[in-house]
């Protein structure tokens, strides 16, 4: 197996007597997306911004692509692409310019540049706007034109945070299309979100993260199974209707949670309990396969009440 | 986290710098930091100076001149490094976005201060040729005053990022600009000689770096230099590295976290 894209141990970092990321331990390959998952003030942000090596570690060792970020960060910066939650753009430039400004950084000679510029302008969808006034771009085409950014010195690892928070449905998605087209073509991710369906989509592999430590890491599916089961069935209604509903269904369910006034059942087959359960007419009684959420709220959910 | 220096790649901010300029370079150049200093020149050079008669024996329009061509370096160094610097800083986030390239913070805060140095390089320059075009250069020791205007500019340029790295809004730039430059602007020998000032106030401008780069100038643009005159610029060389560190630091306190 080749050498992994990341790798940390005890990774550590506090500001002041805050610890963000506490002694977490993490690796990966090359080829794979992999993402940390969470709330925010999880860790995951610092987290990736350690990758990228602009925020120094407290603690431990973080190795990225063979180097050390607290040794070699402009060589290890070199061959990342950062995608920023913040869109940092020049806003005095147009989408070209703001390419060819971009890959002066790296060192990328002018024609070069501008045949990259190009590339990936078009990969982004944004050939048409190349030469527009960088406010007239939505916030979807903003996030795009990071992406294209991101790709001008042809990283060997992405680096998202939050690549689609505050888009609006289409926008995520041609972001999500464009990621899965990348990783198709090799490029090794990693991103962070709070949006579950969006590690379920994308990710090879997750981390789950609260309070500066990973609770959980593997395959989406895998950790959805092991833990929850195939099936969820939410029951909404007051106490009474709770209990009853975990009466009928006494010694039948791999699971329970339960959040404000919901009941959340974990079970193998949830058609199955379907017929027991409506016969309580719960206002809202609904039928669906488990997914993140439900790991999530198992694992860091009692905390999240707050 | 122990400070770095910096490296050449701060050229790159530099020219990332000149790249948005090129698209707004016209309103820059006609405003405050040119614009300013012609104004009180004529203003005062022509129209005051028919009052005044001579100083140390110079017209007045004359006198004024190089503290006119100085000041206006001053000026736009600390316009470009203050406000200038402030928005890439915090508005725009440029330095977080150069940060994820190969580039260091160090070479960022070095870039915009080249750039800011050069702002004031480039205005103190025009001002030197409009007012030769005057005919008030004397000497083709006029040729000189770039070099002072480099030295001057990385100073103020370097200062004016400081102020940048603590301020929490624009509002704070009028303290520095109406306490440190006016200041400067109007006791380091630009409108009148030093020597005219009280005891205490001329002990106080022996400390402001404007009035080594005032009085240089102006023996150099009468032809007469002399190490009494230049060596003294050398004092503008602690204050500029003081300077300069003292930015890099805080501007790593401010951003990387």
């Amino acid at each position: 197996m080749s050498q992994p894209a990341v790798t940390a141990s005890r990774l550590t970092k506090r500001f002041g007597d805050l610890v963000a990321v506490d002694e977490i331990d993490f690796e990966l390959e090359v080829g794979e997306c992999f993402g940390f998952l969470g709330p925010n003030g999880a860790g995951k942000t610092t987290t990736v911004r350690m990758i990228h090596a602009v925020t120094p570690i407290t603690a431990g060792d973080l190795v990225v692509l063979g180097l050390r970020v607290d040794r070699e960060p402009a060589a290890i910066k070199r061959r990342l692409g950062v995608v920023p939650q913040e869109e940092n753009l020049d806003p005095d430039l147009t989408p070209w310019e703001n390419l060819l400004v971009f890959a002066r950084y790296f060192d990328i000679p002018r024609v070069e540049a501008r045949r990259r510029a190009a590339e990936f302008l078009e990969f982004v969808g944004l050939t048409p706007r190349a030469g527009s006034p960088l406010d007239e771009l939505s916030g979807g085409m903003k996030r795009r034109l990071l992406i294209a950014r991101a790709l001008l010195n042809q990283p060997e690892l992405l680096v998202l945070d939050e690549p689609t928070t505050g888009l609006d449905p289409q926008a995520r998605h041609l972001v999500w299309q464009r990621l899965r087209t990348l990783k198709a073509q090799g490029v090794t991710q990693v991103l962070t979100t709070h949006y579950m369906e969006e590690a379920a989509r994308l990710c090879d592999r997750v981390a789950l993260m609260h309070a500066g430590r990973i609770l959980r890491q593997g395959r989406p599916a895998d950790l959805v199974r092991a833990e929850i089961g195939e099936d969820v069935i939410e029951i909404r209604g007051d106490e009474a209707l709770h209990r009853a509903a975990l009466a009928l269904v006494d010694g039948r369910t791999l699971g329970r949670e339960q959040t404000g006034d919901t009941l959340y059942l974990y079970c193998a087959d949830g058609r199955a309990l379907l017929p027991t359960l409506s016969g309580l007419r719960p206002p809202h009684l609904l039928h669906r396969p488990a997914g993140l959420e439900d790991l999530f709220l198992k694992v860091a959910g009692h905390s999240l009440q707050e | 986290m122990a400070l770095a220096w910096p490296t050449w790649r701060a050229v790159r901010v530099w020219q990332r710098n000149l790249a948005v300029f090129r698209k707004y370079s016209l309103p820059s150049l006609l405003g405050p930091s040119i614009g300013e200093p012609l104004l009180y020149l004529l203003g005062l050079g022509f129209g005051l100076g028919t009052l005044v008669g001579t100083v140390r024996g110079q017209r007045y329009v004359e006198f004024v001149a190089p503290g006119m061509v100085m000041s206006s370096a001053m000026f736009a160094a600390a316009y470009e490094c203050t406000y200038g610097a402030y928005v890439r800083m915090m508005h725009q986030r440029t330095y977080e976005a150069i940060i994820t390239t190969p580039l260091s913070l160090e070479d960022v805060v070095a870039g915009d201060v080249l750039w800011g140095a050069s702002k004031g390089t480039f205005n103190g320059t025009v001002m030197l040729t409009v007012v030769s075009l005057f005919g008030l250069a004397h000497s083709p020791w006029t040729l000189a005053l770039p070099v002072i205007l480099a030295l001057l500019s990385l100073l103020f340029a370097s200062l004016s990022l400081v102020v940048a790295a603590l301020a929490r809004s624009f509002e704070f730039f009028n303290y520095y600009l109406t306490l440190v430059i006016t200041p400067m602007f109007l006791f380091c020998g630009v409108f009148f000689p030093v020597e005219s000032l009280p005891r205490w106030a001329q002990m106080m401008a022996k400390f402001l770096p404007l009035t080594y780069a005032v009085e240089a100038s102006r023996a150099l643009m009468q032809g007469r230099p002399s190490f009494d005159v230049l060596l003294p610029l050398l004092w503008i060389v602690p204050p500029l590295l003081a300077a300069f560190l003292l930015a890099a630091r805080l501007v790593r306190r401010r951003l990387i976290h």
